[in-house]
């Protein structure tokens, strides 16, 4: 099966029929690969649904997904969120430092622990500027979710799915947090999928907006900025 | 006193031992905590059983039979499993009901052949005498560690469903999602047990010792048997809960790495 959105581009992800019990109802969509995807909608809306079926956290219960070619349901979950790595709104801090917070995904994935330069680099990247033996409880909201990001990017997984990835970051750190981070995920030739319920941020960093109402999308609009 | 220089309790004294209880009763009564029949029911009780065991006690040491062991260790072990089902909070699942009956089994099972094959010998093994007391010890800690474990692992499913599932976004498998729990599980229910070793000595002498000492036994040997059986006692209740909580927490996922929802880990099926 050729998995290609309408104007040939390859598709990350190719969603058939999907439900997931009454809260979101997909008959096609397609996902572009190696494109920053924004998906908008209110509160309640089945965005973070869409999310966690993407990481398969969840199965729906009728439908079909594919991941580039492949059925999710012949993929090995955690071998799919090693590649598609989700961060939940609320990010997940774990008890100790900022180090050891940075290099749990990495550990998880049980893949090559990188050096102390590259783990301030990230931080950096993400405006935290903090020491690595710091201990986490000490950190607002706004520096943990920042936290959170970057030791996503410090996976550089191939599909990034970020639930609100901002939402606890001011202004003036937000806009440059997300650009930094749009950055990166360029650079890395990555897929980019993020929630947002501000339809201003979505036109500012995605190519594709994808707008939900009560679980059904409504339309999906490409956006010329670049 | 009898022959072997063991002062006995007389019945009246006996029946003398049982004026606390109506002490308590009369202090609850004023107190206005209702707990009179509890009491009664419990001391009634805990007579009655202490009655048949030491009658069954004296049958099985003049009759000794491996296969009348055997069948009471299975007993005991059925008792402690029931017991345990009991003592969890929430209603268990077919799966998590077995895994407890065989960790409880297997854990016990295995410090017990230990205890009776190397560190007692002398076949002790087939000796009701040694048997009875040391299985009972061995299981009926086992029994309050890991149900203090099951307890420990639920709530920790439950509470911290963000964090596990926040693990398995970052591809983490199962195992390494709830490790933390797994580990907190696995520390409540040796707790109590390593607490009691801290304070024995010094702040209590323990039941086995005392009831060495007041039989007549030298203090000197009668520490020996209380070390080696709370060593066992650590050995069986660590291995009960190691088996538990390596198997349990698998209960808690799917075949998809997803993590169930509480009622479909814990409703009766």
């Amino acid at each position: 099966m050729c998995m290609e959105s309408p104007n040939n581009e390859k598709a990350v992800f190719t969603l058939k029929e999907v439900k997931f019990k009454d809260i979101l109802y997909i008959k096609k969509l397609a996902i572009k690969e190696k494109k920053t995807t924004a998906i908008v909608g209110k509160s309640g809306s089945g965005k973070t649904t869409l999310l966690k079926l993407l990481n398969k956290l969840i199965s729906p219960d009728s439908g079909i997904i594919y991941y580039r070619d492949t059925p999710l349901e012949a993929i090995d979950a955690v071998t799919l969120r090693r590649e598609v790595v989700m961060m939940p709104q609320t990010p997940v801090i774990f008890e100790g430092n900022i180090r050891e917070n940075l290099l749990i995904g990495i550990q998880f994935s049980e893949k090559k622990l990188p050096a102390d330069d590259q783990l301030y680099d990230m931080l950096k990247a993400v405006g935290l500027d903090k020491k690595l033996d710091e201990p986490v409880h000490q950190l607002s909201g706004g520096e943990k979710q920042r936290l959170a990001l970057a030791r996503v990017m410090l996976m550089e997984p191939h599909v990034w799915l970020l639930d609100e990835p901002s939402s606890a970051l001011d202004k003036n750190t937000e806009d440059e947090v997300m650009q930094k981070m749009m950055n990166f995920g360029k650079r890395n030739e990555s897929t980019i999928i993020f929630v947002t319920h501000s339809t201003p941020m979505a036109w500012k960093y995605a190519e594709e907006i994808i707008e939900i109402e009560n679980g059904e999308i409504v339309a999906i609009k490409q956006n010329q900025h670049e | 006193m009898n022959k072997s220089g063991i002062i006995d309790i007389e019945l009246w004294q006996l029946i003398a031992a049982y004026a606390y209880v109506i002490v308590l009763l009369v202090i609850v009564r004023i107190m206005g905590i209702k707990r009179e029949k509890i009491i009664v029911v419990s001391s009634i009780r805990m007579t009655l059983q202490l009655i048949i065991a030491g009658y069954v006690l004296i049958y099985l040491f003049n009759h000794p039979s491996f296969w009348l062991l055997l069948l009471l260790f299975f007993l005991m072990e059925g008792f402690a499993i029931n017991n345990t089902f009991k003592r969890v909070k929430v209603p268990l699942n077919k799966e998590l009901k077995k895994i407890i009956a065989y960790s409880l089994v297997g854990g016990t099972t295995i410090s017990l052949a230990y205890f009776l094959l190397v560190v007692t010998g002398n076949d002790t093994w087939n000796n009701p005498r040694y048997f009875i007391p040391i299985a009972g010890m061995l299981i009926g800690n086992s029994m309050t560690g890991i149900s203090l474990g099951i307890n420990r692992l639920i709530d920790g499913m439950r509470t911290e469903r963000d964090r596990i599932e926040g693990a398995l976004m970052l591809g983490a498998t199962p195992k390494m999602a709830s490790k933390d729990i797994v580990n907190k599980a696995f520390d409540a229910s040796i707790l109590p047990t390593i607490n009691s070793m801290l304070g024995m000595g010094i702040v209590f002498l323990p039941g086995m010792m005392t009831g060495q000492i007041l039989s007549g036994t030298s203090p000197l040997i009668a520490i020996k048997y209380q070390i080696a059986i709370m060593l066992g006692i650590l050995g069986s209740v660590a291995f009960t809960v190691l088996i538990f909580v390596h198997r349990a927490y698998k209960v808690f996922f799917n075949k998809d790495a997803q993590l169930l929802l509480p009622e479909d880990t814990t409703v009766n099926e």
